[in-house]
């Protein structure tokens, strides 16, 4: 009864409250994060004029290194030369530009498996580069990269659990801090665990749903 | 204006490092001639094509259109003259996440500015006109090789061009499936579009062709009329080459 009323009393207000800021993170974080690895996967293809270098040194420097330490870098480090922010926002983009080198891979994959002679065949019809890419070679990049991508979403909202670390208080950042208050360690994080499993159990839904929409005869399983 | 050929083609070359594939080719193509490449494989016929769309840029030489020389380092000019140059390729190169009828409308929407229902009353137009209206809303995967072909008919056609350029346009398909596309390209030929088709298949340039031009090694080396090149006993090149074809067994 009292491990009740302490899981209903006191933990899972503040867990509620933390699950909220997780989610705050992770959907923009999601978003930004497919957004720029569609635009870096493209340029480490198709980009000319160095950008596909740039590109690739972008993706090599965020996924080889933690994201501990680009967390930190962006909140305790960037003070140093001016700019100052918040913990919400160094998170944010913390996750965004981590999870968009990811994206890039998956995205690249995409782009490889996706046959240059339509590529061809678009700029016989008279299509710009960059409307090729856009009506044609990106869409079909896509929607074969989109099980990768997926499984990056599902890492983001576990690595979500690092915001904490710049002092940004969400599910995992409230979990400790019940915990050190209460020495009842177990209890909490086996709560705190309960509320990612469900998070994880609704995105992959929420993604096979997509999967589904976006499905055409010829890509993947038909 | 009556002599103007509607494409020429002057010294034109090109070469991929150091070996030169294309050797100063020239050819013109009038309004509502067939001209037919044929020659073995690796003679030059698809770079040929690929450079009369500028989708492969010439070394050298000149490619006009109604007499107009294209400025191909204008990219706008460049992109309105391919529009006007249709191409039909080897291996279809249909847009895989597009059913058919939005395979031939997506130009017509994004590059002439067309509205949704514009471009695809047009695009069924198009479609009707190959004998796939039935096909419309199959995507590439639900078609066969022949039908995939005739999609990509429909859209180069939809762009209205003043040229079809036609790159084997049957050689990846299976004898079976040959036909409804080249009865597809003969009902175009007799409606009197202007085309030049590099095939292997003899029956058919004999029959569409107004002038063959037989390619080996990065050079026109004969051409003239089917009856010319292809007389009974004639001793070309063009008629040796047949032969040996026919000996394989291909038609």
């Amino acid at each position: 009864m009292e491990t009740l009323d302490f899981l209903f009393g006191r933990v899972m207000p503040a867990l509620n409250e933390g699950v909220v800021v997780s989610i705050q993170l992770i959907v923009p974080s999601a978003l930004l994060g497919v957004f720029f690895g569609i635009v870096i996967g493209t340029l480490r293809v198709y980009g000319t004029f160095g950008l596909d270098t740039a590109a690739n040194a972008y993706a090599a420097l965020f996924r080889g290194t933690p994201l501990v330490v680009q967390l930190l870098f962006l909140y305790y480090g960037l003070p140093n030369i001016g700019i100052y922010l918040e913990p919400y926002g160094a998170a944010v983009i913390g996750f965004a530009l981590c999870s968009a080198a990811y994206h890039s891979e998956y995205i690249r994959g995409g782009l490889l498996a996706t046959r240059r002679g339509q590529l061809l065949a678009s700029q016989a019809l008279g299509f710009s580069t960059w409307q090729s890419m856009l009506s044609i070679i990106v869409p079909q990049a896509v929607r074969r990269a989109l099980p990768g991508c997926g499984n990056e979403i599902i890492y983001l909202i576990k690595y979500s659990s690092l915001a904490y670390i710049v002092t940004c208080m969400e599910l995992t950042g409230q979990g400790k801090m019940i915990a050190t208050q209460t020495f009842r360690f177990s209890e909490v994080f086996l709560a705190v665990g309960a509320y990612y499993l469900l998070i994880v159990t609704v995105a992959t839904f929420l993604l096979r749903k997509l999967e589904d929409r976006l499905r055409i005869p010829g890509f993947g399983h038909a | 204006m009556e002599n103007t050929p509607i494409l020429r083609v002057e010294n034109v070359s090109k070469s991929y490092n150091g070996k030169a594939v294309l050797k100063s080719v020239s050819l013109e193509l009038n309004a509502g001639q067939h001209k037919v490449l044929i020659g073995p494989s690796g003679g030059g016929k698809s770079t040929l094509l690929h450079c009369m769309n500028y989708l492969v840029t010439p070394d050298s030489g000149r490619i006009q259109l109604d007499g107009r020389e294209v400025n191909a380092h204008s990219r706008k000019e460049l992109y309105a003259f391919r529009q006007q140059v249709g191409m039909i390729f080897q291996e279809f190169n249909l847009f895989d996440h597009l059913t058919a009828l939005d395979n031939v409308a997506i130009a017509l929407r994004k590059v002439k500015g067309q509205s949704r229902k514009e471009a695809e009353t047009r695009a069924m137009a198009e479609l009707e006109r190959v004998g796939l209206a039935d096909r419309a809303r199959h995507y590439p995967a639900e078609l066969s090789g022949g039908q995939k072909q005739r999609v990509s008919i429909a859209r180069a056609l939809a762009m209205d061009p003043k040229v079809m350029l036609l790159d084997e346009p049957t050689s990846a398909l299976d004898p079976e499936l040959t036909g409804e596309v080249v009865s597809v390209i003969r009902a175009l030929a007799r409606s009197g579009m202007t085309m030049a088709m590099a095939t292997h298949q003899m029956e058919f340039a004999r029959a569409l062709a107004d002038e063959i031009l037989f390619m080996q090694g990065g050079e026109i080396i004969e051409r003239g009329s089917p009856a010319e090149l292809l007389a009974p006993g004639a001793a070309t090149r063009t008629a040796d080459f047949c032969r040996r074809l026919a000996e394989m067994g291909g038609d």
